[in-house]
């Protein structure tokens, strides 16, 4: 830590990480949020968050109220699903998911009566003079989870605050993949329930102060959060320069907190939540009108679409019926994409619902996915330099290419966030990415299987060692019967004889 | 009204899923080629200017040259039955690169060879583009020199292109042709080697260079040297164009440069009749060209911005050790391929510190929650 390391550390830095990918977010970004009518069918996942999938309480052929739970958190980290409308529930079975992989996933289907009646809804009146436990509670009552991508579920994150002591609450307005803008018109339309749901959250965790981080490219929002803000002490609006991976957390929280969270820890750890705007929002509906999430404000981009822009969508509704009301496709995209450009994952098809975590469709044309074939690495150093994490992309290509996964872990393959800085500048076009990934989905998987072998030889030896047991307590039982049964031969024999010698002199 | 639904292959209706795409689904848009296009520009007003300087004879030799470099890499991708990967404009680089790097009036043979060697035992034995240890150019130029020290020690004063002494096309075919004797008159020699041969014969270098042909140093260029030398300022302003244009950046030329000038300086200061000033060898040689295209190699340079100054640094202050002290006037190609040797070294040390860890790989220690830590 000395003066080298400071020249270093400078050296090393000199540069700002990141990329600044075409924004794109124009002619989407200017629409007002419009509201999607609720299709005739519904489909929900029971596995719409990260940790163990929801429980279904329903029955086929139930009819059920708009906000009804239909099916429950199950275990520590989980979230439950409502009915995003009134129905009747027509099937709970495998749907294809919204995944590449187009896997099937388990689902409850909801077939809407078209009338929207809400179920009686309970919102507190005065929040804050309940204590942040409740607060917690009624969040992951509400289905609530991170609506940035991440769908981790906020209850779990607030609570997680309550124990670590958060210092600053961060809401999550950066919003720095292109095409997308939902959270930018959520900011610009629904300010004021944004700031209400961030001091909400500050209530819930114990944190001192808000920030809520935007990117510089959107002055409406940043307008329109400082206006909403305005007469809350403790909540601040930052304007953080437009660059891509601004919206990763540990990046954000370096720009907005000077902290830098240690690897292999967690923001909490260092006093810092967090949140998106958009789970801001959500936490507003949850607790002050007792709605839980059934819809969320989405983007619909890309050169294939009609009619770009920002759609408020039943949690649920099929992707075809979604393009269908945003005008239909203008021609066939190459590409359908759930979320943004840089990191979004490609569905398989146009028949699979929306889920919580989707922040938007991108419907792509070849021009927009083009992409060469990959040339070999010429080692420019423009994947180091874009790099966010500090990394060196290329040299854990290389090793992985050759098979050599431990050394792309000792190069630090693990602290990859998968953002697709390096393969977007890579001028050799090789797809980046996609090596890592593969490589931790192997070395996931060889885990599961040395976890496995593990379990497998660990019940091995305790049945060989149960088995030994046994057989020493069998010999040591027939030891013991052997030696009652020579006492005991010995005591009749014994009894005998003077019962003998007893009868002898008379 | 009825909007077009997504129909075919997007669906599941018939059965087939769109083929897997990793993200991301977009590109910043460079391409090997369109960098080695850059760099390329970069070179020409230097390359013209030499052209001009050396008039036919030149421009046969760099046309070898390169040409010699295309045929080498297509014949090596036929061997190995690879694509042709002319398009991405590395070996015409190459070429280029070496041809800037001879004298000017060298015969043809030598450019035939030197792009052979480039290529071939420079670049495709090592597996082609982004595999070699060492710069192919330098490796070309090395092998020329330490083979034929003679022909690579041939300078011609300049002849410029229309001027009276000047050959014709049809005489510069005969001169790279046949490499006739070139007479005394129209060889000379160039700043370091004429400074280097007197300064062994006990003249100090200031009697040297007054006492020495016209054409040694010029600040315009009008001098003796190879291509790549004599237009060292038109070198600088392509240098400077690639830096703006963001294809290198500042490390390398200017470790290099502060490699070369530092210890001229001081050397310069301490003994001028011994050492030549910081502004003659940044001027000659191939201090410029090498500073800005030749160490910047991606593929044979380090990658991290603290491995580029070391490296840099390096093959400057080599360069000069070289020149100074050295069996041969320039140094800069033997300093090139020393720290190239060097790169995979480097850049196992000069590693960036990963978000999160400390610089040896362990996790930070969490910041104590009662500090102050807002912006």
């Amino acid at each position: 830590m000395g003066f080298f390391d400071k020249i270093f550390r400078h050296l090393a830095r000199s540069e700002p990480w990141g990329v600044h990918p075409d924004e794109r977010k124009r002619p989407a970004s200017e629409a007002p949020i419009r509201r999607l009518p609720v299709p005739p069918l519904l489909y929900l996942p029971l596995s719409q968050h990260v940790g163990a999938a929801a429980e279904p309480i329903v029955r086929i052929g139930q009819k059920v109220l708009k906000g009804e739970c239909l099916a429950t958190a199950t275990g520590n980290i989980s979230a439950p699903v409502h009915a995003p409308t009134s129905g009747e529930i027509v099937a709970i079975g495998p749907i294809t998911a919204p995944h590449p992989s187009g896997l099937e996933m388990t689902a409850i289907t909801l077939r809407s009566d078209m009338e929207d009646r809400w179920a009686p809804l309970d919102g507190l009146a005065d929040p804050l003079a309940h204590s942040p436990q409740e607060l917690a509670r009624r969040v992951a009552a509400a289905g609530i989870v991170g609506l940035g991508g991440a769908t981790f579920p906020a209850s779990v994150k607030l609570g997680l605050g309550h124990r670590s002591r958060i210092r600053t609450l961060i809401l999550n307005g950066s919003e720095c993949e292109p095409y997308l803008s939902c959270d930018d018109r959520l900011m610009r339309e629904r300010a004021a329930g944004i700031v209400r749901g961030a001091v909400l959250m500050r209530h819930a965790t114990g944190a001192r102060e808000v920030r809520i981080g935007i990117e510089d490219n959107k002055p409406e929002a940043i307008a329109a959060m400082r206006a909403a803000a305005d007469g809350h002490a403790d909540v601040h609006v930052c304007v953080v320069p437009a660059r891509y991976p601004m919206g990763s957390d540990r990046q954000l929280i370096i720009e907005l907190t000077g902290i830098e969270v240690p690897a292999e820890s967690r923001a909490a750890d260092v006093g810092v939540l967090v949140h998106n705007v958009g789970t801001a929002f959500a936490i507003h509906q949850a607790i002050d009108l007792g709605r839980p999430l059934v819809s969320r404000v989405m983007t619909l981009n890309g050169e294939a679409l009609a009619q770009p822009g920002n759609y408020e969508v039943p949690i649920g509704t099929l992707v075809d019926d979604l393009l269908a009301f945003a005008g239909g496709v203008r021609f066939e995209p190459a590409r359908l994409v759930m979320g943004g450009p840089m990191m979004g994952l490609v569905l398989p098809s146009a028949k699979v619902p929306v889920v919580k975590g989707c922040s938007g469709i991108l419907a792509l044309s070849a021009a927009e996915v083009a992409r060469d074939e990959p040339d070999a690495c010429i080692r420019c150093g423009s994947c180091t330099r874009a790099c966010p994490v500090g990394l060196l992309p290329l040299e854990m290509n290389a090793r992985i290419a050759n098979g050599a996964l431990d050394a792309a872990v000792a190069l630090g393959l693990h602290d990859c966030i998968g953002c697709g800085c390096c393969a977007w500048v890579c001028p050799a076009r090789i797809p980046l990415v996609q090596a890592f990934n593969h490589a931790k989905g192997e070395l996931a998987a060889h885990d599961r299987d040395k976890k496995r072998t593990d379990a497998t030889r660990r019940m091995a030896e305790a049945r060989a060692e149960r088995l030994e047991r046994e057989a020493h307590e069998k010999a040591a039982a027939a030891a013991r019967r052997a030696a009652e049964r020579k006492a005991q031969k010995a005591r009749e024999a014994a009894a005998s004889a003077a019962s003998n010698s007893e009868g002898a002199p008379a | 009204m009825s909007p077009t639904r997504i129909s075919g292959s997007i669906s599941t209706d018939d059965g087939a899923l769109p083929p897997l795409a990793a993200s991301p689904h977009a590109h910043g848009g460079v391409s090997v080629a369109q960098v080695m296009l850059r760099v390329m520009l970069a070179l020409t007003p230097a390359t013209l200017f030499g052209f001009w300087l050396f008039g036919w004879p030149a421009i046969n030799l760099f046309a070898v040259t390169v040409g010699a470099c295309l045929l080498a890499e297509r014949f090596c991708e036929r061997l190995m039955g690879r694509r042709s990967s002319l398009g991405d404009g590395s070996a015409l680089l190459t070429g280029w690169l070496l041809a800037l790097s001879l004298p000017p009036w060298a015969p043809a043979w030598i450019g035939l060879l030197g792009g052979f060697i480039a290529i071939v035992v420079g670049k495709q034995v090592f597996g082609g583009l982004g595999q070699n240890l060492f710069n192919p150019a330098m490796v070309a130029r090395v092998a020329l020199l330490v083979s034929f020290p003679v022909a690579m020690t041939q300078w011609v004063v300049p002849q410029p292109l229309f001027s009276a002494a000047a050959p014709g096309f049809i005489d510069s075919l005969r001169i790279t042709a046949e490499a006739p004797a070139h007479p005394d008159a129209v060889t000379s020699a160039s700043l370091l080697g004429h400074s280097k041969t007197e300064l062994s014969r006990g003249v100090a270098i200031p009697d040297a260079i007054a006492s020495g042909p016209q054409a040694l140093f010029d600040w315009a260029g009008m001098r003796t040297g190879s291509l790549g030398e004599t237009g060292a300022l038109l070198m600088l302003a392509g240098g400077l164009y690639l830096l703006a244009s963001g294809i290198i950046r500042w490390h390398i030329p200017a470790a290099v440069l502060a490699g070369i000038a530092l210890p001229a300086l001081i050397g310069h200061a301490v003994d001028p009749a011994r050492y030549l000033s910081a502004t003659q060898h940044l001027l000659s040689g191939a201090a410029l060209l090498g500073a800005f295209f030749i160490a910047t190699d991606y593929v044979t340079s380090p990658n991290t911005p603290a491995g580029q100054l070391v490296f840099g640094f390096g093959i400057g202050f080599l360069t000069w050790i070289i020149r100074s002290w050295g069996g041969y006037p320039e140094g800069m190609a033997f300093a090139v391929l020393l720290m190239n040797a060097l790169t995979p070294v480097i850049d196992r040390y000069c590693r960036p510190r990963i978000l999160g860890r400390r610089r040896d790989g362990r996790a930070l220690e969490p910041t104590p929650l009662d500090n102050t830590g807002g912006a």
